[in-house]
């Protein structure tokens, strides 16, 4: 099955209740107040959040919007796409140091662990080597859990106890992949919310600890959150950015009915692309995102 | 918790408050700026559509229009659909033949194994005797988790043969009866309601333990696939009771509220914070009050009660009602004060504080500067703070490492507080406010 098949295999369960139906809604010529009705229903069962449905709602309903054509179906996607993929800079280049730093962070049960396996599956599959930081000292087996990632993704582990100052194994895992001469340093954080300003105290350090280091470091700082997070989601990115800089997120649980529309909102307010959705509990399920395929799946149309 | 729901519709009802006249038109704007501040909280829409419905219908029927105070008349319609839309009645936890068993289930990350944790410290406070059973036997590192969480919080820990969840479920009664344990809290492995064989495998074992409680673990911070979920799970198990987690700090948990909407099944406790203890039972009631920016008193003095040794408690009052309140019981206040859990989130359970303290960070240092500045003075002085002159408040200063300034600003506010219980005798509740009863002494 390829990328768009499965990602739509997940998403086709709720098709029939919410987003599918807009399928035979959307004819051409037929942009009436019932029909926008419909499409802000299912924009914000999607969790594109109020103000974002409006805005777009309102951009079809006064033929305001930048792409031509009748079908709103396919204005709606237009827009779409390209709010969440245009006019976006081209994002830099990877592995143009060594080690190239990822920073995982996001909140309790987002899914970073698993994702720093896959992510070091996924680079290893382009002959990378990687190295994953325990930094998650704080819950409890949290070592045990990324050992397990870490050893399915391929990559070597720095860790220490359980307690541990998280940004000094940061440290320890940065000098021992340069060291070794590695290309990739995963850098697993424990989960926080946003709204406990001590954690992401901590965090911030662990920015700036990797900044003596290298100070393009680290190079990404990814946000992982979780596709049925709702419009808290706002709140988590520009919490996460003003720790730690965040560079962009990565999409998790897409293979349930989730469709993780808050990040339209996020990308319209805040800027961040999105660099990696995950969809499954396999060492394979981490894929880069793509907005058409994303936006395909989403509406379905 | 619940900040942003709790900001709009405080900001909303201080609006309606002030409204001296309510025409029908100004009662559907109301109830539109309602449903909106519900959804951007991600409240399930067919959730918040129903509760708009029932806002409309009884603002309309009853006499809001005419009343002398229709804001106010609508305030407490609100909040009466609030608290119906919460659950209605409080809620307590189910229990049958020991061992009892409490099965928890949930979608991966919601906080399973944390919310089972802290379920246990939260029953083995109520003199119950807990067993933890680790029947995630998917997720790496799982069951370590719950090992070493069990070893903190002093409860056993049942593991099995760390294979079979219906084989280990088994054994733990076994064990427990053995034991003289009289629940059981079953962790079982997160998964996706999509999961067909997942699901199966989680029926199986619910029809194999036949728990009195099933508890669907609920992230607040869902959006509006929470409802989907929930139906799920509720087609697929007999779920008794809802936990919300992570409804500490910013989350809306519209969604997860809509839950016990979509299920009908009541909440029955919700995850505050990240240490063992911060988990609170549910009161609907008390919930819609604080989401209207009504404060909740009542969870504050329990959790102080909760906190507070009850002979010291008596014997502080004695020590107030004779004004022998000395430096000394004010140090051991503010232990006692950080044992209720972060401080904010106290304070925001006082009616108003939450507008007052809005924007201010409250330090929990500041506790430690005080504690410290304390801890440096002799015993003599924090019996009679008058003793400590100049050359004390120096000496102190430098043995806690705050400045002059500090000890200066302590002794002052302390003689302050000394002024405030003289008058308050020590006999008279702290505050009083519309709908909550005769509030007990709170000794700070």
């Amino acid at each position: 099955m390829n990328l768009l098949d499965r990602f739509k295999t997940g998403l086709t369960r709720t098709r029939q209740q919410t987003l599918g139906k807009l399928t035979g809604m959307l004819t051409p010529g037929k942009i009436d107040a019932e029909v926008l009705d419909e499409l802000e229903t299912a924009l914000i069962e999607a969790d594109v959040g109020v103000n974002s449905v409006e805005e777009l709602v309102d951009k079809l309903r006064s033929g305001r919007s930048t792409h031509s054509g009748l079908d709103p179906a396919a204005l709606l996607k237009s827009e779409l796409i390209s709010l969440l993929d245009d006019c976006q800079p081209e994002r830099p280049e990877r592995f143009t140091a060594k080690p190239w730093v990822i920073l995982l962070a996001g909140v309790n049960g987002s899914g970073k662990t698993t994702t720093a396996g896959k992510l070091a599956h996924y680079f290893s599959l382009q002959g990378k080597r990687s190295v994953v930081a325990a930094a998650d000292t704080f819950r409890a087996a949290a070592v045990e859990q990324i050992e397990e990632w870490a050893r399915r993704g391929g990559a070597r582990i720095i860790k220490q106890s359980s307690g541990a100052d998280p940004a000094a194994v940061a440290f320890d895992a940065y000098q021992s992949a340069r060291a070794r001469g590695e290309d990739l340093l995963l850098v697993d954080t424990a989960g926080r919310l946003q709204a406990r300003r001590n954690l992401m105290d901590e965090l911030a350090k662990i920015g700036r600890v990797l900044k003596q280091l290298d100070p393009s470091a680290p190079h990404e700082a990814l946000l992982v959150m979780d596709a049925t997070t709702g419009q808290n989601g706002l709140s988590q990115a520009s919490g996460f950015t003003a720790a730690v800089g965040v560079t962009g997120l990565i999409v998790t649980k897409l293979d349930g009915t989730a469709r993780g529309g808050v990040v339209v909102p996020i990308r319209r307010e805040l800027g961040l692309p999105i660099e990696f959705i995950g969809m499954g509990e396999g060492r394979d399920d981490l894929h880069p995102f793509d907005a058409k395929t994303f936006v395909d799946a989403l509406l379905d149309i | 918790m619940l900040e942003q729901l709790t900001d709009r519709f405080e900001r909303f009802v201080r609006n309606l408050r002030g409204q001296g006249k309510l025409t029908e038109a100004n009662v559907r704007d109301t109830v539109r700026e309602a449903r909106r501040i519900f959804l951007e909280a991600d409240v399930s829409l067919p959730a918040a559509r129903a509760f708009v419905d029932g806002v409309l219908e009884k603002s309309l029927g009853r006499e809001v229009l005419t009343s002398v105070t229709p804001g106010q008349q609508m305030v407490k319609i609100i909040h009466d659909e609030l608290a119906v839309f919460l659950g209605g009645e409080f809620a307590p936890l189910q229990f049958g033949r020991s061992p009892s068993p409490i099965l928890m289930v949930g979608l991966n990350g919601s906080g399973k194994t944390t919310t089972a944790a802290k379920l246990a410290l939260h029953l083995k406070r109520r003199g119950r005797h807990p067993l933890l059973v680790a029947a995630d036997t998917r997720r790496p590192a799982a069951i370590d988790q719950i090992e070493t969480l069990g070893r903190e919080l002093e409860v056993p820990v049942f593991t099995g043969d760390r294979k079979d969840p219906v084989a280990i479920a088994a054994g733990a009664r076994d064990y427990a009866r053995s034991q003289g344990l009289d629940c059981l809290i079953i962790d079982s492995a997160g998964r996706m309601h999509v999961d067909e064989e997942l699901m199966a495998e989680l029926a199986t074992l619910q029809a194999a333990v036949a728990p009195p409680e099933t508890l669907l673990v609920a992230d607040g911070m869902t959006g509006q696939d929470a409802v989907r979920s929930a139906k799920a799970f509720l087609e697929r198990v007999e779920l008794t009771g809802i936990v919300l987690t992570k409804l500490d700090g910013d989350a809306r948990g519209g969604a997860a509220l809509s839950i016990r909407w979509v299920t009908g099944r009541p909440i029955k406790f919700v995850g505050v914070g990240e240490r063992p203890a911060d988990l609170e039972p549910f009161h609907p009631d008390r919930m819609a009050g604080r989401i209207l920016g009504m404060g909740d008193v009542v969870t504050l003095v329990e959790k102080a009660q909760d906190a507070v040794d009850a002979d010291a408690a008596e014997k502080m009052a004695r020590k107030l009602a004779r004004r022998e309140f000395t430096l000394e019981d004010f140090r051991s206040q503010l232990v006692q004060l950080k044992n209720m859990g972060p401080l904010d989130s106290m304070l925001a359970l006082i009616p108003g504080m939450r507008g007052a303290l809005k924007g201010v960070e409250v330090d929990e240092g500041e506790l430690k500067g005080i504690t410290a500045i304390i801890d440096s003075m002799t015993v003599a002085e924090r019996r009679n703070p008058r003793l400590i002159d100049g050359s004390r408040r120096r000496r102190i200063a430098r043995g806690s490492g705050r400045t002059v300034q500090d000890v200066n600003r302590l002794l002052n506010q302390f003689e302050q507080m000394q002024k405030m219980m003289k008058r308050f005798g020590g006999k008279h509740k702290l505050w009083t406010h519309k709908g909550f009863s005769e509030i007990p002494r709170l000794c700070i």
